[in-house]
């Protein structure tokens, strides 16, 4: 019953969501108050109707109801509840149900918290919002019904494939579905504006509490991913160009552009016509994602979906809502009144050179993912693009990006002092070769490419940290005069800093990991040693433990420090019991800001196993970087003069941008 | 500056950083991409040693030799077969008879050493350049028909 209820909410969902489509863009266009004051509301309700059918879903896989063909194939009576509930969304029909409820959500914030927008605006917002919902439940319902029922009942389910059984799982999918999905919003901001024709400063004010949502949701979202299948897929690697990760990658460099942009179109009017653009191709990019992952296109560890038919519909949508948006912007964007244009040397400047190499960088993403596919597709050749394809090109493009990062926050608006910022510079980067050199040194030499990368990652953070201090008169006022500088200073501000810091760390860790990693590859039988950086390792041998629904071979592993016990590692070989088939729980310690990592391969005659141990340095970094950019989104977003419900400024000194 | 030279410097810009782009994308696409080749394809059309390739099929039934962290396995594709070698830790799912992807090189023997082996995801997915191989050769089983209805 719970299943045809669910079912039911799903389908009045879509009607909702079709008259949201219709009645407030045709009201926009009469210009009738009524017929766009309908958008709220059915916004709220359809939203409500996706809750409620996905809150029936998420009962049916907690209940264990096999007698649901998604529950049979994707749970088991015998998994953690955690793992039925994320079992949800672990499978192809419900991360679609949890797609359509995060749009749904978006459409019901735009609904609730912008009260403050122009009345036409809104209304055309959430039409072309819920254009996209009816789309993709009509989608859902006709091509991925996660309520079909199967007669007789199963008595048990398949499970849940075990490589997902994991608390990343709970988290992971969520986080980068508000981030691109999110992006929806600025895509159908964007559409509105150009269906009226009309966009300003105003409108980049608007838009820009949701670029900043919707991003750190995605950069978190992607840090979380990446952490994930560092320690899950048991191969020591946190990033693997993998087209999935891509697909996330590209709508995220796209969305950084955008973010930027969006700031000079509100301060200075300029670029407003590249930004609808931008705000078009990051949802256009998010959409390829989706496509890309749940067509079954590719060959990928993400792919647990696979099913021709459904892409041909996904490649349908992508096709109508990126060609339309595309054709709707060659025909308004002509008539739309241009921005000014700059001088080079200028903040709007340095945030042009940001845009120009984001979007580079996207554009060579794109391509290395999708050439193979499209050989395959012409030629029927077969060729994969990995590594090293994207460390040549996305490599040196963000290394530049980084070389002009410090220098866009000290560029004044309108006109900067080149000189004056180059000197501030030149003492950043005086800094940032010292660190290097005393670091090669100290490391007793290492990858040439590892200490320009180093010497990078610390010139962007000395150059954020001296940006700051000239704000505050840091060592030239008194502290008292500092402190009360900062605490004039816009969360905003804070913002910038931390997001700009967050980058360097990201690169530190990346850095550090990819230059001074050790690795060994071993068979051991226990009371073996072995030592690696400054650890001794000694294994002790096999064990057995039982868990809910898996069998652990765990391998003990003691690990001394200059002779003293510091730690006990047990990474395992887990089977588990439905489907026999294993996974590796690899054995992770951290050490300050670096971490032994041990896998474990297959049992060997005699009792010996087979390990790869590392030692990654500063490898934690490589997420704290995304966390902390993540918290330097959130504090720009908790900007007073950013907030989304405030009530629009009537004068316009009060209108002074946000940064 | 005026507004023709403040335009100028702008296209210059962008020139510069989507040619350097572009420059960077075609040099690494020369470079670094690698075929995918089954045993059948091998036979017909071999490949120098000591260049990179990935080459997919299915582990052979009683093929694999293991001496510690040596791993001795032939790749078939059910026309043809070819004899690999691989040192280190093998994926959880690499099992006889099922499907197997190798990156690496021939050496002057006619064995194909490899530095990275993929099995499949998980027990109803095969990698789909491996089904369609084995498709092309006529030995398609279906046998994660299940998987892909899924």
């Amino acid at each position: 019953m719970i299943a045809e209820l669910a079912h039911y909410a799903l389908v009045l969902a879509f009607v909702l969501a079709v008259l949201q489509a219709i009645l407030p863009l045709w009201g926009a266009r009469k210009n009738d108050l009524t017929l766009m004051g309908v958008a709220e509301p059915l916004a709220v309700a359809s939203f409500g109707f996706i809750a409620l059918s996905f809150a029936g879903l998420m009962a049916c896989f907690v209940r264990s109801d096999f007698s649901v063909l998604a529950v049979y194939s994707n749970s088991h009576s015998l998994q953690p509840l955690l793992y039925k509930i994320t079992g949800v969304w672990g499978n192809h029909e419900g991360s679609m149900v949890l797609w359509v409820f995060v749009l749904g959500l978006f459409s019901a914030l735009v609904a609730v918290f912008g009260r403050n927008l122009p009345a036409r605006l809104r209304a055309n917002v959430l039409g072309v919002e819920a254009l996209i919902a009816a789309v993709f439940l009509l989608f859902i319902l006709t091509t991925s019904n996660p309520f079909l029922r199967i007669d007789p009942a199963p008595a048990e389910g398949q499970q849940l494939n075990p490589i997902l059984q994991d608390i990343g799982l709970a988290i992971h999918p969520p986080l980068l579905y508000l981030g691109y999905v999110g992006f929806s919003i600025t895509f159908a901001f964007a559409a509105a504006a150009l269906i009226e024709g009309r966009v300003d400063a105003a409108w980049a004010r608007w838009v820009r509490p949701w670029i900043l949502l919707a991003w750190v949701f995605l950069t978190l979202g992607i840090a979380m991913g990446s952490y994930w299948a560092y320690y899950e897929l048991g191969w020591g690697g946190y990033w693997f160009w993998d087209p999935v990760e891509n697909a996330s990658l590209m709508p995220w460099l796209a969305g950084t552009a955008l973010l930027h942009s969006a700031i000079v179109m509100e301060k200075r009017e300029a670029l407003k016509v590249w930004t609808l653009l931008l705000a078009i191709l990051t949802f256009s990019l998010s959409l390829l994602g989706t496509f890309l992952v749940r067509s079954g296109v590719l060959t990928s560890v993400h792919s647990f979906a696979n099913d021709p038919s459904r892409g041909i519909f996904i490649l349908v949508i992508l096709v109508v809502f990126i060609g339309g948006s595309l054709a709707l912007f060659a025909v308004r964007a002509p008539a739309l009144k241009q921005g000014g244009l700059f001088a080079p040397i200028s903040r709007e400047g340095a945030l042009v050179v940001n845009n120009l190499l984001l979007t580079a960088t996207a554009a060579t993403v794109f391509t290395g993912t999708l050439y193979p596919l499209v050989l395959e597709a012409l030629t029927g050749e077969k060729i994969s693009v990995g590594a090293p394809f994207f460390d040549r090109t996305a490599g040196p493009l963000l290394l530049c990006l980084l070389l002009v990062m410090p220098a866009g926050p000290l560029l004044a608006w309108k006109r900067g002092d080149l000189r004056g910022v180059a000197e501030r510079l030149t003492f950043a980067a005086g800094i940032a070769a010292v660190v290097a050199a005393v670091t090669l040194w100290l490391a007793k030499g290492g990858p040439i490419l590892a200490a320009a990368g180093l010497f990078c990652a610390i010139y962007a953070i000395i150059g954020a940290l001296i940006e700051f201090s000239e704000r505050l008169q840091l060592f030239r006022a008194s502290a008292s005069v500092s402190l009360s500088r900062a605490r004039g200073l816009p969360r905003s501000a804070f913002g910038t800093l931390l997001a700009h810091i967050g980058v360097g760390v990201s690169l530190l860790g990346i850095v550090a990991e990819a230059g001074w990693s050790q690795e060994k590859v071993v068979a051991l039988k226990p009371g073996d040693q072995i030592s690696i950086a400054s650890f001794d390792l000694s294994f002790e041998g096999l064990q057995q433990r039982e868990g809910k629904n898996w069998r652990d071979q765990v391998g003990r592993f003691e690990v001394r420090r200059g002779g003293v016990p510091v730690a006990t590692l047990e990474p395992s070989k887990r089977a588990y019991v439905v489907s026999n088939q294993p996974t590796t729980e690899a054995g992770i310690k951290t050490f300050g800001l670096g971490q032994l990592y041990i896998s474990l391969g297959e049992p060997m005659p005699g009792g010996a196993i087979s390990a790869r141990i590392y030692w990654k340095p500063l490898v934690i970094l490589i997420w704290l970087g995304g966390v902390v950019m993540a918290l330097g989104g959130a504090l720009s977003l908790s900007d007073r003069r950013l907030r989304v419900g405030a009530p629009k400024p009537a004068r316009r000194a009060a209108m002074a941008p946000a940064e | 500056m005026t507004r023709r030279q403040r335009r100028l410097t702008l296209i210059g810009t962008a020139a510069i950083i989507l040619s350097l782009a572009a420059a960077l994308a075609l040099s690494a696409l020369r470079d670094s991409i690698v075929f995918f080749v089954t045993p059948s394809e091998l036979a017909a059309k071999p490949i120098e040693s000591g260049s990179r390739f990935r080459l997919g099929g299915l582990v052979e039934q009683g093929s694999i030799a293991k001496d510690g962290l040596t791993i001795r396995f032939r790749v078939t594709d059910g026309g043809a077969n070819l004899p690999v070698s691989y040192h280190g830790l093998l994926p959880d799912l690499f099992r006889e008879g099922q499907g197997v992807v190798a990156e690496g090189k021939l050496d002057g023997a006619g064995v194909f050493v490899a530095d990275t082996v993929l099995a499949k995801h998980d027990e109803r997915y095969m990698p789909r350049e491996v089904a369609d191989a084995l498709k092309k050769q006529g030995h398609w089983q279906g046998e994660h028909k299940a998987g892909a209805a899924k």
